[in-house]
């Protein structure tokens, strides 16, 4: 199975990316080449093989571990809101400001 | 207190550098001032560090100082210089990941790693180079350009931590964190000639590690010497409440277990990883190592990791499809650069991630959509899951019998700028021999042993068995030994 060009717009939209006319045929080209090499995975049968999402899968970890990596369910301060959004592009001081949304 | 004499910063070590604040041979201040010199002197060409802290550098050193001073019991890092890569948050130091798109971010908080080494008594000269979100074997990839590798100023330090690497190797700080995804200390640390820690996934915190594949990116440190590795690891080493993924294992007296000797270890050499595409000086360097091991009373034993071809596959799509997600988070709306003049928010994303992110990044993001799009999850997604687990019980199976895995870390020495650059899969295959490691979820370091008749640094790899950092750095301590004599 081979990438098109086409195939690549439809996977730059889903990833919001804007590509240009130059970089498009340039990525089609990389991701076949990494995906032909990918496809020697196929080489191995691991229908009887479950899949390895973290590596406490392998250590026999429990997803929460009897509570003893998860913090004390406490009311703690936290960052302060005005340095928060002391780092948005755009802000009132209380609400990130984006471009309008609904045109009216 | 006036600066003391000088000293020679390319060879200083973690424990020279304390002992001389603590002792009162120099003050924590002078020894700041005489790295910021020689990185005004040298980095301008090396290009390690991003952004100089001097302000913060000099206040903690004046903590010190003091404390020092009053006689006060001082910390196990105290007055070390040390640096950390721009991926690590550091509160109202700019913070880019090497990235456009996180150029003038001032984060509001530390990453718990920064805060533990400065609560250490560490004083954080600045940060540090890096491939764009971690994502390189050469440092190339960083928005802000390049850095040359120290010991050979034509070649690449290696990446994606090559700033960490370029910087410790330079005499720019004593001692520095990285990260590592998929190779991203051990190989810069080799190609560079220091030491470099990959610890178990889970034993360092990652709170205010800005996340590039999460089940894969861990926190680690670089220094001259493993003792260093070990002093700055235990420092960090331990459960966060910040980070719920930092496990509780409890952190032994790493520095201690350096000095135990490696007699009677039992030490596996795996085949599959002295095939062939391997630099004929580093398998030389690494039979080296080797005999030095068995001559220190260690028995070497063959072992198998069947799967390894696959490690590579594997992870590229594991790793992007995890970026494709993590990366989403970058739309121009709460911090870093937002594209102007786009009329509508659709825009504003597109346009704001176009202009923010470089090719590399791009590349990642489409093949980790690719992979994780409808249609495609079973066959990339869910298989290199699969595989995964196969790779992650090689491990298991291996280290049945055996203490610890010795191994190159790379196939080659440091290449030469521009070199690789315009082949993905090529730089890829830079990460043979580290990414196994990464996906098992094991620990691992890097440390120096020789090199090349060209005079580039080799590293030997050492790799221990689950939050088994102990033998681990004994091991590595042993490796160093036999240079020494």
């Amino acid at each position: 199975m081979s990438v098109s060009v086409e195939d690549v717009r439809h996977v730059a939209d889903l990833a919001n990316l804007e590509l240009t006319a130059e970089e498009l045929p340039r990525m089609a080209k990389d991701l076949n080449a990494v995906l032909g090499y990918i496809a020697q995975l196929n080489e191995l049968d691991t229908s009887a093989v479950e899949p390895m999402a973290q590596v406490g899968a392998v250590l026999g970890v429990k997803p929460v571990q009897d509570g003893e990596t998860l913090r004390r369910d406490v009311l703690k301060e936290s960052i302060e809101r005005e340095a928060v959004m002391a780092e948005a592009p755009e802000s009132d001081g209380r609400f990130f400001k984006v471009p309008r949304v609904i045109e009216r | 207190m006036a600066g003391g004499k000088k000293m020679s910063l390319q060879s200083l070590t973690l424990t020279e550098a304390r002992s001389a604040v603590v002792e009162g041979r120099v003050s924590a201040a002078a020894l700041a001032e005489q790295h910021f010199e020689r990185i005004a002197e040298v980095d301008g060409e090396i290009h390690s560090f991003l952004t100089l802290t001097r302000e913060r550098a000099l206040a903690q050193a004046e903590r010190v100082d003091a404390a020092a001073r009053a006689g006060e019991a001082l910390g196990p890092l105290a007055g070390v210089p040390v640096g950390i890569k721009d991926v690590l948050t550091t509160r109202g130091v700019e913070t880019t990941a090497g990235s456009r798109i996180l150029s003038g971010y001032h984060p509001p908080y530390d990453a718990t790693t920064v805060a533990r080494l400065e609560a250490a008594g560490a004083v954080v000269l600045g940060k540090l180079n890096c491939d764009e979100f971690a994502m390189g074997s050469s440092n190339e990839n960083s928005a802000y350009g390049p850095v040359k590798n120290p010991r050979a100023m034509d070649r690449v330090p290696g990446g994606s931590s090559g700033g960490s690497a370029a910087a410790v190797a330079a005499g720019l700080c004593v001692a520095s964190l990285g990260t590592d995804t998929g190779g991203s200390i051990r190989q810069p640390a080799a190609f560079c000639g220091v030491v470099g820690v990959l610890p178990t996934y889970g034993r360092v915190s990652r709170y205010g590690l800005i996340a590039f594949a999460s089940s894969l990116d861990r926190v680690g440190p670089f220094a001259r010497s493993v003792e260093d590795a070990a002093t700055v690891l235990e420092v960090m080493a331990g459960p966060d409440e910040l980070d719920a993924t930092a496990s509780s294992h409890p952190v032994a007296n790493y520095v201690a277990e350096t000095r135990k000797g490696v007699e009677g270890l039992r030490i596996g050499v795996p085949e599959e990883y002295f095939g062939e595409g391997l630099h004929g000086e580093i398998r030389e360097a690494i039979e080296r190592v080797l005999d030095g091991l068995k001559g220190a009373g260690c028995s070497l034993h063959k072992v198998s990791l069947p799967h390894t071809r696959y490690a590579v596959p594997t992870y590229y799509v594991l790793a992007t499809a995890e970026a494709s997600s993590n990366l989403s988070r970058y739309d121009g709306v709460r911090y870093g650069l937002r594209s102007k003049d786009a009329a509508t928010l659709a825009a504003m994303f597109r346009n704001t991630r176009d202009e923010g992110f470089g090719a590399e990044v791009k590349r990642r993001i489409l093949l980790g959509t690719y992979v994780l799009s409808a249609g495609y999850y079973d066959a990339y997604y869910k298989k290199a899951q699969q595989v995964r687990s196969l790779l992650a019980r090689d491990f298991v199976r291996a280290f049945a019998g055996v203490d610890a895995i010795v191994a190159p870390v790379t196939p080659t020495p440091a290449f030469k700028l521009g070199e690789k650059t315009s082949d993905p899969l090529q730089m890829y295959l830079e990460d043979i021999y580290t990414v196994s490691a990464s996906l098992a979820g094991i620990c691992g370091l890097s440390v120096p042993c020789g090199e090349t008749s060209d005079g580039l640094p080799i590293g030997v790899q050492v790799l221990g068995k689950y939050f088994d950092e102990e033998t681990m750095l004994r091991v590595g301590a042993g490796v160093e030994r036999n240079q020494e004599g």
